[in-house]
């Protein structure tokens, strides 16, 4: 092993720092994944947010919990479970949006699912008593020991599911903006609300091996909707969406790595002070050209 | 171009059910390229349905439709339809640009690629649209921040992009005030007569756009009837298609006033069915 794999703590020497950080497999294997994670999370999180879906993107991320419970329970590998289930919720959540009934009714089935899904990983875990160590990484993230294997796993998954959505990016797009032109043109909207539902859970599933269940958010909807703050241009705001979600990761890593604070709670953190700051800005670049028209009125 | 061709919309003795209920039969309509015709009537007379049966979103119970020479639904590329709706609120983060463009490709798989001879066409006609409904000024500009004006221009716009033969409009005027009203009007007759497209203009008030019609189809009683403004919209014509005694009055402004229509039985659900 080289001398830097001793790990010395942060030098504030970047070089050193840097390449500290890749000094151990499994941080190389956690930097690997969160990339991937991330580039995932910046598609879909776009669409999502378009799609005004982000409940449906929130329960299917309360729905991985008993997802990796259950699988702990049943001796199956952590993604077996996350898949699984995640699968099965954006099923439901494409039967629920099926119905076409009020949006207030479908906000509830929504929320009833959500509830179903966390008393069954509550009975999950009590079944399984020794799962409590694991409660807190399965709930919060953990970027400790993620294998080579998991990073295969994840990375065919991602190429899949992203290259999916490129495939059917003008449909969805479409659909998503003008439901009704688009099922008039000939557009199958139904079949893409509910493949997109699918392809979102494959990203909430990934996105909890890094993240944990319950900050999923961190990288499949604050990058987004950070995005969708600076531009309406569809390219240039998936860009943005990704390039958000590697930052936040990286960064999240890199801190998490040197101090002994979780993972999840930077990359939430990053991630939140960014929405912050740009909602701050433009609330002062608008008031500015306000203030500009004003004066200029008067 | 053949007679056959003409002949935008042809209804023969045609009629639509919906749940049970007959929605309008035994209409019989036809309308002809470069027609501006407003569709009428109260409120549950069947004009959404008029409109969808065109589509071929909705299928006939019986009788039968040509819709630019072929089967409702088999012409759906040369048809622009812009569906009733209630506009985009001011969170919607699309650019009108970018909505228009989606009139030409938004129904194409796969990856775009930037650059490609293909790509500038599409350029190219995005904007030629929007110079046509003088929309340049604030194409760019998220749709959600838009006056329901400035929206509906781009709409049109997006409805013209692909040239079709045929525009289907549902209520694009409901949510504008008079001046509005008047004003897309008078753009939808003008690119009737430039792009040589037929127009079905779903309306509720016949006042603003009065002066800018060819043709009104009526709806009403179950019913249809067809044909010039001034022949459709009398006394005696109203009330044979209500079967009630109905009066139009003339008011001095030149407006026209149709008393006596009887409500239509209320229906749960769609309004506009």
């Amino acid at each position: 092993m080289p001398e830097a794999a001793a790990f010395q703590g942060l030098s504030w020497n970047p070089l050193t720092d840097l390449h500290q950080l890749f000094a151990y497999q499994f941080m190389v294997n956690a930097l690997e994944a969160g990339t991937i994670v991330a580039v995932m999370a910046g598609v879909t999180g776009w669409f999502m947010v378009l799609r005004r879906q982000t409940f449906a993107g929130h329960t299917l991320s309360v729905v991985a919990f008993p997802g990796a419970a259950a699988a702990s329970l049943a001796g199956l590998p952590l993604a077996v479970g996350y898949f699984g289930f995640c699968g099965l919720g954006a099923l439901a959540l494409g039967a629920i949006a099926g119905t076409r009934r009020s949006l207030g009714a479908e906000s509830a089935a929504i929320g009833s699912l959500q509830a179903l899904a966390l008393a069954l990983g509550f009975l999950f875990v009590s079944l399984y008593h020794g799962v409590l160590n694991g409660l807190d990484s399965l709930l919060f993230g953990t970027f400790l020991g993620v294998t080579t294997q998991q990073v295969v796993v994840l990375l065919v998954v991602a190429v899949a599911a992203v290259g999916l959505v490129a495939f059917a990016a003008r449909p969805l797009f479409f659909a998503s903006v003008d439901a009704d032109v688009a099922r008039a043109g000939g557009l199958p909207v139904n079949a893409l609300g509910l493949g997109f539902l699918l392809v979102l859970g494959l990203s909430v599933a990934e996105t909890s091996q890094i993240t944990g269940a319950l900050l999923v958010f961190a990288l499949l909807v604050t990058p987004a909707a950070t995005a969708h703050q600076l531009t309406a241009r569809p390219m240039l705001g998936i860009a943005l969406s990704v390039g958000f979600a590697l930052a936040v990761t990286w960064l999240g890593l890199a801190f998490a790595y040197f101090s002994i604070y979780p993972v999840g709670f930077y990359v939430t953190s990053l991630s939140f002070g960014l929405y912050v700051l740009v909602r701050t800005g433009r609330v002062l670049v608008h008031r500015r050209a306000s203030a500009r028209l004003a004066l200029e009125a008067a | 171009m053949s007679a056959e061709n003409s002949v935008a919309v042809a209804f023969d003795r045609a009629a639509v059910r919906l749940g049970g209920r007959t929605i309008w039969s035994d209409v019989s309509l036809s309308v002809a390229e470069a027609d501006f015709v407003a569709v009428l009537g109260p409120n549950g007379a069947g004009k959404s349905t008029l409109i969808k049966a065109i589509l071929g979103l909705l299928p006939l119970a019986s009788g039968t439709a040509s819709i630019l020479g072929r089967a409702p639904g088999a012409a759906k590329g040369r048809i622009g339809y812009l569906p009733q709706r209630h506009g985009f609120d001011s969170g919607t983060r699309v650019r009108g640009v970018d909505l228009v463009q989606l009139g030409l490709d938004g129904a194409r798989w796969g990856i775009p690629l930037p650059g490609t001879q293909g790509r500038k066409r599409d350029a190219a006609r995005v904007a030629e649209v929007i110079d046509l409904v003088s929309a340049a000024a604030y194409a760019r500009r998220p749709i959600g921040e838009l006056s329901g004006g400035e929206q509906q221009r781009l709409l049109i716009a997006q409805a013209l992009v692909r040239r079709p033969k045929l525009l289907l409009l549902d209520e694009p005027l409901d949510s504008l005030d008079l001046p509005n009203q008047a004003a897309v009007a008078a753009l939808v007759r003008r690119i009737c007569a430039e792009e040589h497209v037929a127009v079905l203009l779903v309306a509720h008030d016949i006042n603003p756009i009065i002066g800018y019609l060819d043709r009104v189809i009526y709806l009403a009683g179950g019913g249809a009837l067809e044909g010039p403004p001034d022949q459709v919209i009398t006394s005696e014509t109203l009330s044979r298609l209500y079967g009630a005694p109905i009066e139009v009055l003339h008011a001095s402004d030149g407006r026209l006033v149709v008393v006596g229509e009887p409500e239509a039985p209320f229906v749960h659900g769609d309004r506009h069915a």
